[in-house]
């Protein structure tokens, strides 16, 4: 692989504002050469305006980009050494599969782009239908000529807007898998759009995920799942249940909490506000994590895990997993996912319950923050 | 019990569907009476009389008699080849000055116009809002030699130049080629104008962003993208100013001369003043044959069949 660094994307306080509506905010992004990088938002966070600034087909309104060493900020897009996969592909009605391909090379003024054009699709398995039209072909056959046709050109970035967004859920996961296996066979940094926390935790190295026009946090996947630092990132990867508790003291690296009448505990490490005796701060558990008693065996709970009370609410069967919704003091709807591996006949709507988890899985926020941010909830409002 | 009784509410549905399908069946053609009777009485039969008028003899005392004399149409073709010539020539200036002006225009409206979009359209159709003849005779007054655009044109040198190629005549641009054209031109423009928006209208922005960022300058993505999308209102825009302005007859009278005779005139002149009505119906059915002909030619090269 080179080593130049050429196809770093620098971002250096790029913003975007229309009138009086800023679609993104001064912004500083790198994104190292090879990588997978995914922006994740909800729609209108401004993540495929940072796309289309690094694409040239809008102009920033302060700041510059940078690939490599290159300042591209005031280039024309044809300029650019970057290509796009389009939402919805935008590939050429008029010309046939093949010509699609070719088009960037031809327009480089590349003669003989015959065994370019076939090698690459035979990348993307469409060496059969070159001569055919893109409305002669599948939604997700109309997918891959897009990613072909852009990476014909050997761009030093792809940038993909919701490449994945018109397709159905199956074809969806196949296409995630196949454009995880083409990047990883070219090596080109993709910068890859999505409002689907899935997609992007299954694709990505890196996600940044965006809300109105700021970047609220980036990391790789496992870590911003795991170690989220606001309630926006909590709620809008997955599913967290987020309880407001009360600082009662510190003890040695973990701090204790008051919550509903009960005790938790939570590792200072992964409470991303400052805790002071007497403040507030949102404890935060992933559903998956807590493991679910009935109250009359609940002495058999070892010592030392974070323990709430509540009644069964409702019970889904989903196959792999039950999901329970817990009626709790401190929470009315306390969402825990239990593994169909050994299912207590007990656990059934109204009976009471006693959660408990590791305090290790356990996250603090700041409770200053809107709890429902980044919710489905919030979304419909 | 509840396994057998599940499927019963199916049996009494079935012979229900029968009667609205029947009726169904039948419906198309009722909706196509009106119309089918329309061409019927207005279209095919006169143009059966008109066939039929092409092919008698006789005179106007003794009235015309059905003799199959099918030397009419070459007689015809001899004595008028000029005029069809002409008609096709400057019907065919006229289409393609249509095209270089309201090309440019379209594209302005469907992708530049931004709110101005209805305003400009409803500008372009404005001059429907007058007579045609109101109109055409305007332009009589806008090429009047003592006028501004003659003084202008003169002035500049312009006439030398369109004189030597033949267009104009002298000092004078009325009565001459180029007024005929012009006002086939003007006349013709909107029909150029509103398919040519309509095809561009529907071609998808982001193709434009595509192209550009696959290396094609704005020109290229012209040529490349957006002009290959625009060919089928390009065709029909050709053909809808075209085929009328061949068989027009009203530029040339109001604004020719007789060394502008176009094959409209000869048409209005022998049915209405010299009431040869054989030769008349001759000749229009020769005007006929060739747009056909022509016509079915420029689709099949242009390769648009499946989009007109």
């Amino acid at each position: 692989m080179k080593t130049d660094n050429s196809g770093d994307v620098r971002l250096s306080g790029i913003s975007k504002t229309y009138g009086s509506f800023t679609a993104v905010h001064p912004l500083d992004l790198t994104v190292p050469e090879g990588s997978f990088f995914a922006l994740l938002g909800a729609s209108g966070c401004g993540k495929t305006t940072t796309l289309r600034m690094i694409a040239g087909l809008e102009e920033p309104s302060s700041g510059t980009v940078h690939l490599g060493d290159q300042d591209v900020t005031h280039l024309p897009p044809y300029k650019r050494p970057v290509n796009t996969v389009f939402q919805s592909y935008a590939l050429f009605p008029h010309l046939d599969i093949f010509e699609n391909v070719a088009f960037g090379l031809r327009r480089r003024g590349i003669k003989s782009v015959k065994k370019q054009v076939e090698e690459m699709l035979e990348l993307v398995q469409l060496g059969e239908q070159a001569r055919k039209k893109p409305h002669q072909l599948s939604g997700g056959q109309q997918q891959r000529v897009a990613v072909a046709r852009a990476l014909i050109n050997h761009p030093k970035v792809l940038l993909l807007d919701e490449p994945l967004g018109a397709l159905d859920l199956k074809l969806r996961r196949q296409m995630q898998l196949e454009l995880k296996r083409i990047q990883t066979e070219v090596g080109i940094t993709f910068v890859h759009v999505t409002h689907d926390q899935e997609e992007a935790m299954t694709m990505a190295d890196t996600v940044a995920v965006m809300n109105g026009g700021r970047v609220e946090q980036l990391g790789s996947p496992a870590d911003l799942y795991e170690n989220p630092r606001t309630t926006f990132v909590a709620n809008f990867l997955g599913t967290s249940n987020l309880i407001e508790a009360e600082v009662d003291a510190k003890n040695g690296d973990d701090i204790v909490l008051r919550a509903g009448g009960g005790k938790l505990v939570l590792p200072q490490a992964r409470c991303s506000a400052p805790a002071t005796a007497g403040g507030k701060v949102l404890v935060g558990i992933r559903p998956e994590k807590i493991a679910l008693t009935h109250a009359d065996d609940a002495g058999s709970i070892p010592e030392g895990r974070n323990r709430l009370t509540g009644k069964i609410a409702d019970a889904s069967f989903i196959g792999v997993s039950t999901q329970y919704v817990i009626d709790s003091p401190v929470c009315d709807e306390f969402a825990v996912y239990v593994q169909n591996v050994e299912r207590d006949g007990r656990l059934v709507p109204g009976a009471d319950v006693v959660l408990h988890w590791s305090p290790a899985h356990t996250f603090g926020l700041d409770a200053a923050q809107a709890i429902d941010a980044g919710t489905e909830e919030e979304a419909d409002a | 019990m509840t396994l057998t009784e599940a499927p019963a509410p199916l049996a009494p549905a079935e012979p229900a569907k029968k009667p609205p399908r029947r009726r169904g069946r039948l419906t198309p053609y009722w909706l196509l009476l009106p119309g089918l009777l329309w061409l019927v009485v207005f279209f095919a039969l006169p143009m059966i009389y008109q066939a039929s008028t092409s092919v008698q003899t006789g005179s106007l005392e003794d009235g015309y008699r059905v003799t199959w004399h099918f030397a009419t149409y070459w007689d015809a073709l001899v004595d008028y080849w000029p005029q069809f010539l002409r008609s096709v020539s400057y019907a065919a200036a006229a289409t393609a000055l249509c095209l270089l002006l309201g090309y440019p225009l379209a594209y302005l409206i469907a992708f530049r116009a931004g709110r101005w979009r209805n305003l400009i359209m409803i500008l372009v159709i404005a001059p429907f809002f007058t007579s045609f003849l109101i109109r055409t005779l305007a332009w009589k007054t806008i090429l009047a030699d003592s006028g501004p655009v003659v003084h202008t044109l003169n002035s500049l040198h312009v006439l030398d130049l369109t004189d030597w190629l033949g267009w104009t005549a002298g000092d004078r641009v009325l009565a001459t080629p180029l007024a005929v054209v012009c006002g086939l031109t003007y006349n013709f423009l909107p029909f150029m104008i509103l398919p040519l928006y309509t095809s561009l209208e529907r071609i998808d922005g982001r193709l434009h962003e595509a192209a550009g960022d696959l290396y094609a300058r704005p020109w290229t993505t012209f040529r490349k993208v957006t002009f290959p999308l625009s060919m089928p209102g390009v065709v029909s825009g050709t053909l809808l100013t075209f085929i009328p302005a061949t068989g027009d007859y009203v530029n040339a009278e109001l604004l020719g001369s007789t060394d502008t005779r176009m094959i409209g005139n000869v048409i209005q002149t022998q049915f209405l003043r010299i009431l040869d009505y054989p030769t008349a119906a001759a000749l229009s059915f020769i005007l006929m044959a060739g747009i056909l002909l022509m016509v079915t030619v420029y689709i099949r090269r242009s390769g648009t069949e499946d989009l007109v």
